[in-house]
């Protein structure tokens, strides 16, 4: 969920990837879906779970947001727009959350 | 499009924030570990991880101009939407009519909804009991955040297919050109938000709510 | 390119009720807000009329305990949905466009549908007196008091799904104007060179949006409880009733600030041009409100210090609440700066305006006061409290509209309001504003609490009571002063030139009242302030602009009138009445709406024939 510009890996003029590129991005997120899954039954790891599942999804919803919605490539103004509206509704929840004593 | 997807989030956080909020908060079964089935949401999530796919790669094609490309992957995204849809349906049926059986002689490892049913209902003389216990939104706090979060998802895909159809049956009445990607483009942004909203609702409703002791 | 999918004519009347109903010049449905949320005011304000007469003497029996829960529920949620958002609604339409030298807003269909959907959602609420009783609840409607077992008539029904009717007109309003700011300011102008109104209004459309959608799911939640039996406010289930008064203050608090910052950008406009001297501390100011914009997400918890969150919260929500006082103090600074070594010149806006500062002072105060939570242990539910909201919303939010009416009023019609009625009506008001909110706080300190109907004998409540309602008086005369004179002057006023005022932006630039398009040339913006320093110059009024040189406007394409954005709002009108009674109405609602989207998304912004379709 971090707002990098790096312009060296901007691929053409257009600002655009390529096919290639989006395919590549699916498959990691077929692949990241299986951990997932997958560690789920590793019952071994025990509360470390949550931690994990966590940041497996947060790079699948990075990846689709930075590649797929283009944000990456985007204007900052709705750059800010889209984070901003996303980073207040997870504080949100998370407040909501510790209010209701759920970290307790 | 973005402040409009910025409001989104407010609204679906909220919802997210009511399901967790309420999350082992409810009186009586069933509970979530009771009628999640991982491997079949799994799938649909594959699905609909691949629409998006196969969205971004709509949108490339028109923009290089290849328009029977385009409308080849958009019409697949349109078709894995609604797989994801029938999924959906499927799965709230599942739980609407979910089947409970208990040896009662033997009952083995229960869970603790299975362990209200088996002192219910195995009195004296029953050895086996079969019955349906089913999930509707009104039957405990988790039904009502569950169905409620995930309908909502639901209503916005069913929203994203018949917009992505409008946009195919637009190519296929008037034409479309590479000029005009921005209509896609929209459609295509609703389209993965509606996406990422699913990753973390996979992980936070499904994959949570089966672990124990969270 | 396109053809229209329903073969219907598009509209073309230029005058009369139907130009009305199909405009969409952002300068006419400005005018429909404000004379629509003007009258619904006068319909709040009545409301209170009542309630201050029963409350005038102890013991009094002229309306009953249920009609006052009936009366301060809609008075609460008439003033704040129906009068105050879209009263600033009504300048962010007339006004926006042509502070950043746009021809419209970025969708003008969008805009005409936004009003009429907010018609609806004002319907709505208001039929309920009608139908069964209006919703008795309170504004905030906490549940379980909301829920079906305790309120099983139709006043919350109607409450929700006309809060739910407005939610949608304000976010499609709240996107209109962001997007409008965002990329049709006139070239050269930056952010930083944006009237103070304009960023007023982007911060104010940025927290609508983020915070309406919260109000819109614990509607949603309320309305399955309601209708389909769901267990989200169902304590019997093990729901907890907090997490409705935690969703409604997620949203509230921001609410709060979408009320007073257009305040704060009206009076931002009228300060320095009444002062002859800019803005003191452009910057500061700019980023005091967007700084009160942040902040407005943290303090929600300050409306339920005493549901017993514990020291913690408490403590953190107090803390942020204390400091959301120093970016609006900064600005009651900056207003002073501006004022000091100005040549004021004390006409009926500035007037208004510097009454705003002295009363939003006072309410201020009371709010710092508050914000302690040991303190407001005290005033919760105290005629303390309503004193303070009334310091800030009549005496911040109301004056500042007026201002701003006086201000812009010849822009609007060409003419100028009554001066010397406007100096009178302004006292009038100010007075009886001070006389009937004053006296609250002693009631508030001496315990009287608030949505009682009634109080006994001996409390010592009684004089200030009485004095309060006839303060009441004296805001009614003062109100209907005014009216009438707006009446008379919009017929026969005195003309009022382009820049009657001497004004700083790019609306003076302009006849009053504007062309249709508003902008012959675009203009060019070099400067903060830019029209006073073109006159300055003595510059030609505007640079043209590539493409744009049409003669007496014929050239400007502007976009045509529609059907269909009022036949959504109808649809939803339609669609909301029959989810409460009747689910085929309600099908019948969906239908037209759905009739009206697809008529709308297949409707081209110009006929092709007109020339400006592409």
């Amino acid at each position: 969920m971090t707002q990098e510009h790096n312009p060296a890996e901007i691929p053409d003029h257009t600002g655009h990837p390529s096919s290639s590129t989006y395919f590549k991005v699916a498959m990691i997120l077929c692949i990241l879906t299986a951990i997932e899954v997958g560690i789920f039954y590793v019952l071994a790891l025990g509360h470390w779970i949550i931690p994990i599942l966590v940041i497996l999804s947060g790079a699948k919803f990075a990846l689709v947001v930075m590649f797929y919605m283009h944000l990456k490539y985007d204007h900052r103004l709705f750059t800010s727009a889209f984070v901003g509206g996303l980073v207040l509704a997870f504080l949100v929840v998370l407040t909501l959350m510790a209010l209701f004593m759920w970290f307790a | 499009m973005w402040v409009f997807l910025g409001s989104d989030c407010m609204f679906f956080g909220t919802l997210i924030a009511t399901y967790l909020v309420y999350k082992n908060k409810s009186i009586v079964g069933p509970y979530p570990i009771d009628v999640f089935d991982i491997p079949t949401t799994s799938v649909s999530t594959f699905v609909l991880l691949m629409s998006s796919m196969s969205m971004v790669l709509s949108y490339a094609a028109l923009r290089r101009g290849r328009i029977k490309a385009f409308r080849i992957w958009l019409a697949s995204t349109a078709i894995m939407g609604a797989t994801f849809l029938a999924f959906q349906v499927f799965e709230f049926r599942e739980f609407a009519v979910h089947h409970v059986e208990i040896d009662c002689v033997e009952p083995g490892k229960l869970t603790e909804f299975e362990t209200d049913i088996f002192n219910e209902f195995c009195t004296e003389g029953v050895e086996h009991y079969e019955g349906s216990h089913g999930l509707t939104p009104a039957t405990n706090l988790f039904g009502t955040t569950f169905f409620t979060l995930t309908g909502f998802h639901g209503a916005h895909v069913t929203l994203g297919v018949i917009w992505l159809l409008g946009v195919l049956l637009y190519s296929f009445k008037w034409g479309i050109t590479p000029d005009r990607d921005l209509d896609l483009d929209l459609a295509a942004l609703y389209w993965h938000f509606v996406d990422i909203v699913w990753i973390i609702i996979f992980t936070v409703v499904y994959l949570f709510g089966v672990f124990e002791g969270f | 390119m396109t053809t229209l999918a329903l073969p219907l004519p598009r509209p073309t009347h230029p005058t009369g009720i139907w130009s009305w109903i199909t405009t969409i010049d952002h300068k006419r449905i400005g005018i429909l807000y404000g004379v629509t949320a003007f009258i619904l005011f006068l319909t709040g304000g009545v409301e209170a009329l009542l309630m201050r007469v029963q409350l005038a003497a102890p013991e009094q029996d002229i309306v009953s305990a249920e009609v006052f829960n009936q009366l301060f529920t809609m008075h609460g949620t008439t003033m704040i949905f129906l009068a105050i958002m879209p009263l600033g609604a009504a300048f962010f339409n007339f006004v926006i466009p042509l502070q950043i030298g746009a021809r419209d807003v970025a969708f003008p269909r969008l805009n005409a549908f936004s009003y009429w959907t907010f018609l609806a959602g004002a319907i709505m609420l208001k039929l309920s007196w009608f139908l069964g009783g209006a919703p008795n609840a309170g504004w905030f409607g906490y549940a379980p008091l909301t829920g079906e077992a305790y309120n099983p008539g139709h006043g919350i029904d109607f409450w929700m799904m006309s809060l739910q009717i407005l939610g949608i007109a304000s976010l499609a309003a709240a996107f209109n104007f962001i997007v409008t700011i965002i990329n049709m300011r006139a070239p050269g102008m930056t952010l930083m060179r944006m009237p103070l109104f304009t960023w007023m209004t982007l911060v104010t459309s940025i927290l609508l949006v983020l915070a309406f959608p919260v109000i819109t799911v614990a509607l949603i939640e309320l309305m399955f409880d309601r209708f389909y039996g769901t267990n989200f406010f169902v304590t019997q289930a093990g729901a907890s009733p907090v997490l409705w008064q935690h969703l409604f203050w997620v949203f509230g608090h921001p609410e709060v600030y979408i009320l007073i910052l257009p305040a704060l950008g009206i009076v931002s406009e009228i300060i320095p041009t009444f002062s002859k001297k800019p803005l003191f501390g452009y910057p500061v100011v700019v980023l005091s409100g967007v700084i009160i914009g942040f902040l407005g997400w943290m303090v929600w918890s300050h409306h339920m210090f005493t549901v017993g969150l514990g020291p913690v919260a408490n403590s953190v929500f107090a803390a942020t609440t204390m400091a959301i006082a120093v970016p609006t103090g900064v600005k009651i600074f900056n207003y002073m700066g501006t004022m000091w070594g100005g040549s004021i010149d004390f006409k009926t806006p500035m007037l208004y305006a510097i009454g705003f500062v002295f009363l939003f002072i006072i309410g201020g105060l009371s709010g710092v006061m508050h914000s302690s939570a040991a303190s407001d242990a005290q005033q919760q539910d105290t005629y303390f409290i309503i004193a303070h909201i009334h310091y800030v919303l009549f005496g911040g939010s109301i004056m500042a509209l007026l201002g701003g009416i006086y201000y812009w009023f010849p822009k609007i019609t060409g003419r100028f309001l009554d001066e010397k009625m406007g100096q009178i009506t302004f006292w009038i008001i100010f007075i009886g504003m001070n006389i009937t909110f004053f006296p609250m706080h002693f009631l508030g300190l001496d315990g009287m609490p608030r949505r009682i109907n009634t109080y006994p004998d001996g409390m010592g409540w009684d004089l200030w009571n009485a004095v309060a309602t006839a303060g009441v008086v004296f805001l009614f005369v003062g109100l209907a002063m005014f009216t009438v004179s707006a009446i008379r002057s919009w017929r026969n006023g005195k003309r009022a030139s382009g820049d009657p005022w001497d004004g700083r932006t790019l609306e003076w630039s302009i006849a009053s009242p504007p062309p249709e398009y508003n902008f012959e040339e675009i203009p060019t913006v070099h400067d903060r302030d830019d029209w006073w320093s073109t006159k300055r110059r003595r510059a030609p009024a505007a640079v043209p602009v590539a493409g744009g040189s049409g003669e007496n406007g014929h050239d400007i394409h502007l976009p045509q009138p529609s059907y269909w954005p009022a036949v959504v709002s109808i649809g939803l009108l339609v669609g909301g009445y029959g989810l409460i009674f009747n689910v085929a109405v309600a099908a019948i609602g969906g239908a037209i709406a759905m009739i009206g989207i697809y008529a709308w998304s297949f409707e081209p912004v110009n006929e092709p024939d007109d020339g400006a379709a592409h």
